[in-house]
């Protein structure tokens, strides 16, 4: 029996699977894909045995680089990206943390520069086991797992 | 980018001991004012007497012009000007920028827009590299070398800046810590890991006397009423670590007190007229200090 597909395929472009489900428009924020004039199909809150709860995004024609992709590590460590050609999957690719992290985050440090004045936030990841660990070049200050908060691009 | 100095960790071990041969040498001349015709700006966003005071005593002895602010209240800053503008239109003032401000990472920022060297007089609770520096030049100072000394910190070593720094500069000549605190105010653990990650032993002890005598330098620091929630905890604490006359007689003859003033009761006066006390000294030396950073930076060798 052929499985339904909950978010139908697309031909050619990327595909952003394990998304956890309550980061989905995090990494919607992140990629910016509300400013891509391709075919952009999502769906949330789907059945995942990994997860409990997952998103997934297709994105026709749309392929990014690396460092670009890697940038959603942060928020969805677990994701899946597969390249689409004519319907198939031909690259699986695994994310990994960026060395350095420019915008995205914000500084959880209260009294940090960044939370003041029109600076963008510029971190070193030093540590990924058992938590993320990322230090503010500005106050040097260590922000973690769990005080990761996403700067919004909107 | 010119070399600014906004954190102990952008000097390198070799750059340390240069500025404390610098200070050695400012320290048998002070007349040396070599800085004839450069303006340096002293902005302090926020007030600190001691701080600027001695830095423009370092500039003034240097020969150089003093131009600044000793608080953010009358300037533009109060009318919404963003620091990076208030940075940039100071240095095309002045040669080079003492600055302290109230946000962590302030300084970094504005060595990233300036045009001229920064030193970080302060940025809030994060960085005081010039007090680190002067810190190592009295060590250095009181007992001949830097290189395996025993130090006793003593106080605040949660919140405390100026002993993570010192912490973190003195790992580069094998000394043994020891943490006198108690234990709302214990070493954090990432400096403990710090230290283990080098390879540098330390013990820890809530009592003040325990290794009282065993002390080649002994780093008091203020604890503040602030970082207590139960203020019946805080009288305990502030009596438990006060130092007294009384105290120090097994002390090594070498110990000498320091202390980054102000001090409020945790050194007893008592103390002022012991040959261990150094901490006025260390208060002066700080001008000697302060005249190598500033020259070390614009270049100028003696």
């Amino acid at each position: 029996m052929e499985k339904h597909l909950k978010v139908s395929a697309i031909k050619n472009g990327t595909v952003l699977d394990h998304i956890p489900a309550e980061q989905l428009f995090n990494v919607i924020d992140i990629l910016r894909l509300y400013t891509i004039d391709k075919q952009v199909t999502f769906g949330t809150n789907l059945e995942s045995k990994l997860l409990g709860k997952k998103a997934i995004i297709k994105i026709s024609d749309k392929w990014f680089k690396d460092d670009e992709i890697n940038k959603i590590a942060l928020i969805a460590p677990q994701a899946k990206i597969n390249i689409i050609k004519d319907f198939e999957v031909v690259e699986k690719k695994v994310i990994t943390i960026p060395e350095t992290i420019r915008g995205i985050v914000k500084c959880m440090n209260p009294m940090c520069v960044t939370n003041h004045q029109p600076v963008t936030t510029i971190f070193t990841t030093i540590a990924v086991e058992p938590e993320i660990q990322l230090l503010c070049h500005y106050c040097e200050k260590i922000t973690d797992n769990k005080n990761l908060k996403i700067i919004s691009n909107y | 980018m010119p070399k600014s100095l906004i954190s102990i960790h952008d000097f390198s071990k070799d750059e340390m001991l240069h500025i404390l041969d610098m200070a050695a040498k400012f320290e048998a001349n002070p007349f040396q004012t070599i800085l004839k015709g450069k303006v340096v700006a002293c902005i302090f966003f926020e007030p600190s007497t001691r701080t600027r005071l001695s830095f423009e005593t370092a500039a003034n002895r240097l020969g150089a012009r003093i131009i600044g602010f000793s608080d953010a209240d009358n300037t533009s800053v109060s009318k919404g000007e963003t620091l990076k503008d208030t940075i940039k239109m100071v240095s095309n003032y002045a040669d080079l920028i003492i600055m302290r401000h109230p946000l962590e990472g302030s300084a970094r920022y504005a060595s990233e827009v300036s045009g001229v060297p920064v030193i970080n007089a302060g940025d809030g609770a994060n960085q005081h590299p010039s007090q680190t520096l002067l810190d190592l030049y009295s060590i250095f100072k009181t007992q001949g070398r830097l290189s395996d000394l025993s130090i006793n910190m003593v106080g605040d070593l949660k919140y405390g800046r100026t002993v993570h720094s010192l912490l973190q500069a003195m790992s580069h000549f094998s000394p043994l810590f020891t943490f006198t605190a108690p234990d709302e105010l214990m070493m954090p653990q990432e400096y403990k890991k710090y230290l283990l990650s080098k390879g540098i032993s330390y013990r820890e002890t809530k009592e003040l006397t325990e290794y009282l005598n065993d002390t080649d330098i002994l780093y008091m620091t203020r604890v503040q009423q602030e970082r207590f929630l139960d203020p019946i905890e805080y009288e305990r604490v502030k009596n438990v670590y006060s130092l007294n006359a009384s105290m120090l007689d097994g002390c090594r003859s070498n110990m000498r007190i320091l202390h980054p003033l102000p001090r409020v009761n945790e050194i007893s006066t008592d103390v002022d007229s012991s040959e261990h006390a150094y901490y006025f000294e260390q208060a002066r030396n700080g001008v000697f200090t302060r005249m190598a950073i500033i020259a070390y930076l614009l270049g100028k060798e003696i």
